[in-house]
């Protein structure tokens, strides 16, 4: 019945991937993680951050349930509420914005009062068009809508901010703040800019190249979403001298 | 309006012809509107046209059903297709008559053997139609639908129907086209009404008037068949485009 009581029973997010290959045009496999695992506690807000290419938007698929093709094991936080934002929002172009985020909720709840949502994220205004009269800014906030009208407790998000001028991602940054804090959600981000990714997170995951497993882990002191521009800064540096350390590390150890 | 001024122009040149040829051969268009009149009060002509709008409808809907199934999982399963084009290889390059005349000798000189014989010759047209739409379905889309729990019926109604849409427009156009000339055929070899029926008759007696009168009248119709039902539905499809700026 109630949210935060829920909250309390939800499990953990936990990933194990052993293995994971793709096959490549010629038929070879092509390892792309190995040996990952990953812990993130009900309710927190984890962020993935990694060279661009380094399996970071698989693990994303293999968590969501999404991809089952390979060594592991998943287990995957809440009731199996899931809301996904892609890195493109592939909304539905022959459906109105609103068809779109009604059509992602459950049946019995596609008629939901979603006024609150709408106004936060701004898209009161543009419920009745099409996604293909939408800036890429709007259609990323219907992308984020879509993943939260159906009051998900496990969120997953592909660089959702990518592409966008940065006074607009600062905006929907503090948008996802506001969300993922008014209702309890277990989310994982992939990222590759590590101060959106600071000021976001509870934990930080810093990926290596292929084949991707976990360098370095970082707790961050909440509350996470209002730290100020002079923490933010001193945590990225800290953290780049530690991702610097951790790469070597990794490195030497692979070669001895 | 060029469209209008060439129609006439087209009736004027063979006004002019049937006058200078003067032959019985070749009916003005006066003559042949007399014909059609006159078949039209005694209600020949329109219960000859149901007849074979009848057949055309029922064997239009069984290829159009059976080939969007067999197109849509030959797109989607590499399996089935492998298994299923050697088939599609044989029957779309099956002539017409071949079809018609086996199904006429295999089950009878029946309405069951009409339809379903036009029904043979629409269908690989379909499959190989719907199978290219299949192929081209978007994958992250239908990752999408995936991801956020749609219902099968959900599914193929919001993802895979409009994505399919211009490819059922394509193969409903050249399908209804393919489909009543070839009722017409089916008609004029082993049924005793219908428009093929009477255009038989009437090339034993040279009767070019009623000949003209009748495909012309079933022109008439499925130009109307196509302005009110397939461009209107066409229309509505299409209407989430961005129009033009």
């Amino acid at each position: 019945m109630n949210d935060a009581q829920s909250v309390g029973d939800a499990a953990p997010l936990e990933l194990r991937i052993d293995a994971k290959a793709h096959r490549s045009a010629d038929g070879t496999r092509v390892p792309v993680i190995a040996d990952l695992r990953l812990r993130l506690e009900a309710g927190d807000f984890g962020v993935l951050i990694g060279p661009s290419g380094c399996g970071k938007t698989t693990i994303l698929r293999i968590a969501a349930g999404l991809d089952r093709d390979f060594q592991g094991e998943l287990r995957a936080p809440g009731s199996g509420r899931l809301g996904m934002v892609f890195q493109e929002p592939r909304l539905l172009p022959w459906r109105t914005v609103e068809q779109n985020i009604r059509l992602a909720m459950p049946i019995g709840e596609a008629t939901a009062d979603l006024r609150d949502l709408i106004a936060t994220l701004g898209l009161g205004a543009h419920m009745a068009r099409y996604p293909g009269e939408l800036s890429l800014g709007l259609a990323r906030r219907a992308a984020i809508a879509r993943a939260f009208a159906l009051r998900p407790d496990f969120l997953l998000l592909d660089e959702p901010f990518v592409s966008l001028d940065e006074a607009v991602a600062d905006r929907l940054r503090g948008e996802l703040v506001e969300l993922t804090t008014r209702t309890p959600v277990t989310t994982l981000m992939v990222t590759h800019d590590l101060t959106e990714a600071v000021q976001l997170a509870d934990r930080l995951f810093f990926l290596s190249d292929r084949p991707t497993r976990i360098i370095l882990e970082k707790s961050l002191p909440p509350p996470r979403g209002s730290r100020s521009r002079a923490l933010v800064a001193a945590i990225v540096d800290e953290m780049r001298a530690a991702v610097a350390r951790a790469a070597t590390d990794t490195r030497a150890g692979q070669v001895s | 309006m060029q469209r209008a001024y060439s129609l006439a122009a087209l009736l004027a040149v063979w006004a002019v012809t049937a006058a200078m040829v003067h032959s019985r051969l070749l009916p003005g268009p006066l003559a042949v509107a007399n014909t059609i009149l006159v078949d039209i009060r005694s209600g020949d002509l329109p219960f000859q046209m149901a007849c074979t709008l009848a057949r055309v409808i029922a064997s239009f809907s069984i290829a159009m059903l059976l080939g969007i199934a067999a197109g849509y999982a030959m797109g989607r399963l590499k399996a089935i297709d492998r298994y299923g084009d050697a088939w599609l290889i044989v029957l779309i390059n099956m002539p017409a008559l071949v079809t018609i005349i086996f199904v006429y000798v295999w089950i009878g000189l029946n309405e069951t053997a009409a339809i379903l014989a036009v029904a043979i010759n629409k269908l690989p047209n379909v499959i190989v139609v719907m199978r290219e739409g299949a192929r081209a379905l978007d994958p992250e889309l239908d990752e999408m639908a995936k991801a956020f729990r749609f219902t099968w019926p959900s599914r193929i109604r919001h993802v895979v129907v409009p994505q399919l849409a211009p490819y059922l427009a394509a193969c409903s156009r050249s399908g209804l086209s393919i489909v009543w000339k070839i009722v017409l055929v089916v008609e004029l070899i082993g049924r005793p009404n219908g428009v093929g029926f009477v255009l038989n008759t009437a090339y034993q007696l040279f009767d070019m008037a009623k000949i003209l009168g009748y495909s012309i009248s079933f022109i008439v119709l499925m130009l109307l068949v196509e302005s009110l039902l397939v461009q209107p539905l066409e229309r509505r499809a299409i209407r989430w485009r961005r129009r033009p700026a």
